[in-house]
């Protein structure tokens, strides 16, 4: 098997496996291009996160880092919930395939963009305003695919996805190169 | 546990009648067929005659046949040699978007030496236009490739039409049989190809044994340099022993062909015609009726294939999937991609490939097995819960 026992236990039994209808803070990343996409929802009380559900689409991998990350967050407060890396969670499910690492290991962002999302209602309450979320601030160094970083320098192509990709000239977006349009902004682009 | 192996595309188990055609050349009958000698001797008097069983499957002459490790071999054999034999006549080859990654990468590595290609684009069934074939040949093109079936999605290309093409337009024609062989049947000759690949461990023989098939005073280059093993178009000590086996199932394939496809279509169409209605969001892909006889593939909506693939296999159910989580590169399945179908889409590619021996009881554990998959999965999908959201009014 490709994978780890515990990989192959949280792949089984995914842990929090869900929707919080009314839920504090939802994070998004992935992309089905790359094949693997999560959703983290979470409830937040006391600065704590008193609640944590997930939807997975993608491999085994993908499905266990996201069952990982849950059960690692839930009653942790915000900050050290902010703590746990991609890399912690792959350590804790007994490591992960090498070709699975960029791709399907994105629990943690998923989780950080709740949280993110979650701080950004509440300055937003504060303000007594209501502000645009943007789940894709990061978007400047990580491919829009799998949203695995890419090097400094290296902003055309994701190693991870091995693919080609381009500014679009339109919203300055990273989308990918040969596409017909703009993955952000939809915008037709040059063949 | 109930078992049901449902992925010929990947390999099928050895004929036993294979298994013991090659067990003296494993043990008593260990000589080189390059030796003078007489345990030499023996041993190439198998391979000669696995030669003549070779050709027999597929019409052609057994100075036709040159024995290679895989099919992967034989594509590159047959794309890098017969471009580089022919490059003073042009340099420009066509291929089909959908070919086997041993076609396309070879004709990718020729790029970077000079050649260029062109890249003949499929409909939503994953079929060649003969037409589009012809208007990408131009002056300068020596070789098209296009393959007789393809695996993934099981549907069969209209070869016999591109061969007359290629042939008026004195262009080489290459067909990568490696899914076809063995399951259709084939005759070089009223194929009018020039070369084709073919690969015993899609039809019972062993792995490790394929051959390339190219047409009398057809020239070539070796991949391999050396000896002068193959005629001198492949050096190295011939795989007695495998290539006895393919000599073998080739034989039992050309004998057994049409009860076998009378033994295996009929549960192929009863995959297509219930999976889908079994259930919601299966998509067939390929085309219906002008596939390879043992394979069903479809897309299935919201989840994604390696899931459905590990589940499964709890189960004891063997299947493939063209997803980009079971690839080790991590991409989707560029036959599916050029079939038009989108990412999402695609990454929810199931392959159910028969062998023969399969019996309805397989067929009904996979109908049992396959919902709650389905069902789990679907449970856990973002994709899915957007769909149901969208649906509700």
């Amino acid at each position: 098997m490709i994978y780890s026992d515990k990989v192959m236990d949280h792949f089984q039994n995914p842990r929090n496996v869900g929707v919080i209808p009314d839920a504090d803070g939802v994070g998004e990343v992935g992309n089905p291009v790359c094949g693997d996409m999560m959703t983290f929802y979470i409830k937040v009380k006391d600065n704590r996160l008193e609640d944590v559900k997930f939807q997975t689409f993608g491999c085994g991998a993908a499905i266990a880092v996201s069952s990982m990350v849950s059960e690692m967050a839930k009653g942790k407060t915000l900050d050290e919930a902010m703590t746990i890396t991609n890399r912690l969670v792959a350590e804790e499910l007994g490591g992960l395939p090498k070709n699975k690492l960029h791709c399907s290991n994105l629990g943690a962002d998923a989780l950080h963009a709740a949280i993110e999302n979650y701080k950004d209602k509440q300055k937003s309450e504060e303000k007594g305003a209501s502000m645009a979320v943007d789940l894709h601030e990061h978007e400047g160094c990580a491919c829009p695919y799998c949203d695995g970083p890419l090097e400094e320098g290296e902003a055309e192509y994701c190693k991870a996805c091995q693919i080609e990709l381009e500014e679009c000239p339109a919203c300055g977006g990273i989308t990918k190169k040969g596409d017909a349009t703009c993955i952000h902004c939809g915008k037709t682009l040059a063949g | 546990m109930k078992k049901a192996y449902f992925d010929h595309i990947a390999a099928t188990p050895l004929h036993p009648e294979a298994l013991q055609a090659m067990l003296p050349y494993l043990g008593e009958v260990y000589g080189n067929p390059q030796s003078l000698h007489s345990a030499g001797q023996q041993a190439l008097a198998a391979v000669e005659s696995a030669r003549e069983e070779v050709a027999g499957l597929i019409g052609a002459a057994s100075e036709e046949i040159f024995f290679v490790s895989s099919g992967s071999e034989a594509n590159n054999f047959a794309i890098r040699g017969l471009a580089q034999a022919y490059q003073a006549k042009g340099k420009h080859i066509v291929v089909s978007a959908i070919e086997h990654q041993s076609v396309l990468n070879p004709v990718k590595s020729l790029e970077k030496l000079g050649f260029s290609s062109t890249s003949v684009a499929v409909d939503g069934a994953g079929r060649v236009d003969p037409g589009d074939v012809e208007k990408a040949l131009r002056k300068d093109t020596i070789l098209a490739s296009v393959m007789t079936a393809n695996s993934e999605v099981g549907t069969i290309e209209p070869v016999a039409e591109i061969a007359r093409i290629c042939r008026s337009r004195s262009v080489l024609f290459h067909t990568d049989a490696v899914a076809a062989a063995g399951s259709l049947p084939l005759d070089v000759r009223a194929l009018g190809a020039d070369a084709l690949s073919l690969a015993g461990d899609q039809f019972y023989g062993p792995k490790g044994a394929a051959a390339l098939f190219l047409k009398k005073g057809t020239r070539i280059l070796p991949l391999i340099e050396g000896g002068i093993q193959e005629g001198g178009r492949r050096a190295g000590t011939e795989n007695v022993a495998g290539i006895v086996g393919l000599g073998k199932a080739a034989a039992i394939a050309k004998s057994e062909m049409e009860a076998r496809t009378a033994r295996l279509r009929p549960f192929r169409d009863l995959l297509i015609e219930e999976l889908p209605r079994r259930v919601e969001h299966v998509v067939l892909t390929g085309h219906r009726t002008d596939r390879l006889p043992h394979h069903a593939s479809f897309c299935v909506e919201f989840i994604e294939g390696e899931g459905m693939l590990l589940f499964l296999d709890m189960q004891g159910i063997s299947v493939s999937s063209g997803s980009a989580c079971t690839s080790k590169a991590l991409k989707a399945s560029h036959v599916l991609l050029a079939m038009g179908l989108d990412h999402a889409l695609a990454q929810g590619s199931l392959v159910f490939s028969l062998i023969d021996g399969t019996g309805p009881e397989a067929i009904d554990h996979l109908f049992e097995v396959f919902p709650p998959v389905v069902e789990r999965l679907r449970k856990m999908s973002p994709l899915y819960t957007q769909h149901l959201k969208e649906r509700t009014p």
